[in-house]
């Protein structure tokens, strides 16, 4: 906590980060993560995910869980907006290695409550060191 | 910031990928499965000596002994530490993120 | 557990939401609806059949805030308040019309 936030006894919020590695559906990290982050989202902290490795394939569009008879979460994502939940870090590198580009992701988007409701990209292309530099400005960083 | 790795370099890319997240002034911790990085002379061994002037290094011992992983197989300059020192490297790091 | 209904039994956890949602259908959400002492109106059939369009468009039960938010964007604020909707669903919009629109708890509602 700040100084100054000490003596007005105020919460500053706390940094949380959701690091997301793993693909969706072969285990069940990536959908432990969000139920955990739908969760956290009632505490009213400063939270942001981040997407790197396999974890990038969380967000990929044209999924299509019919066959396999599991819940297609990834729709999910959309909703987190309305949870205060605006910030996703997707690493660039990561990307890259697997040959996807931002085009081959779902648009997120959520509602900016302090510019007349625009609709603004919650999704924030990063580069690794960027990244780290995230991760390094955290409070708290839970992995999955 | 400490970062912790408990998988096999030769089973996941987690340690690469940790390392390559690191900052200088970082520790790494290797525990469980992770512990077989610490290993020298090994496919994996390149990625920590190539961070070991920025980052610091340490083995939690008792997972190191389990696997048979002796001091002398380690790569050099690798801290070998137990539970407390595990407990220490926590307290003296304002954030921990474990690398699974 | 389930409830009765057509002669099958529909199954459902220990608090009453449905086992599997496609099981759910207007007639059943009625017998829901009952066993929580409420009568479907077209007002509470309002809340129901948008939960059920937020489920299936992001494949999850909205949070109560949430809830209310994404009412008051659609259908105004005189809809999308609290007071509104503890008035249609007494024991809470989450617990009751969620289980009667055969969706699961919201997460992180306890």
């Amino acid at each position: 906590m700040s100084e100054a936030a000490k003596g007005t006894g105020k919460k500053v919020p706390k940094k949380f980060l959701y690091v997301n590695r793993k693909a969706p559906y072969g285990t069940i990290y990536a959908l432990e993560a969000l139920e955990v982050v739908l969760i956290g989202a009632a505490f009213d902290q400063d939270v942001s995910l981040a997407f790197l490795d396999d974890g990038v394939f969380q967000l990929a569009n044209g999924q299509d869980t019919k066959g396999i008879g599991m819940k297609k979460f990834a729709n999910t994502y959309r909703a987190l907006g309305d949870y205060g939940v605006t910030k996703f870090y997707v690493e660039k590198e990561s990307l890259q290695s697997r040959g996807l580009t931002l085009g081959d992701l779902q648009e997120i988007t959520y509602e900016d409550e302090n510019d007349d409701f625009k609709e603004k990209p919650s999704i924030i292309l990063v580069s690794r060191a960027e990244l780290s530099e995230v991760m390094a400005q955290q409070d708290v960083v839970l992995s999955f | 910031m400490l970062h912790t790795v408990n998988k096999s370099p030769f089973q996941t890319t987690t340690l690469q990928s940790c390392l390559r997240h690191t900052r200088k002034g970082d520790a790494v911790l290797l525990i469980e499965d992770g512990v077989l990085g610490a290993l020298k002379g090994t496919d994996a061994s390149g990625d920590i000596w190539g961070r070991r002037v920025e980052v610091a290094f340490y083995v939690l011992g008792p997972d190191a002994d389990a696997r048979g992983i002796t001091k002398e197989r380690m790569i050099d300059g690798i801290n070998v530490i137990d539970y407390e020192g595990f407990v220490d490297l926590v307290a003296q790091h304002k954030t921990s993120q474990a690398w699974l | 557990m389930g409830y009765m209904f057509n002669g099958n039994e529909i199954d459902h956890d220990e608090e009453g939401y449905l086992t599997d949602l496609s099981d759910w259908n207007p007639e059943l959400a009625l017998m829901i609806a009952q066993s929580e002492e409420l009568e479907m109106n077209d007002e509470r059939w309002e809340v129901v059949n948008f939960l059920r369009d937020y489920y299936e468009e992001y494949q999850v039960a909205p949070a109560v805030r949430v809830l209310t938010k994404a009412l008051a964007k659609t259908m105004g604020p005189e809809k999308g308040n609290n007071d509104y909707l503890y008035e249609l669903f007494p024991y809470g919009p989450a617990k009751q019309a969620c289980k009667i629109a055969g969706l699961p708890k919201p997460t992180g509602c306890v």
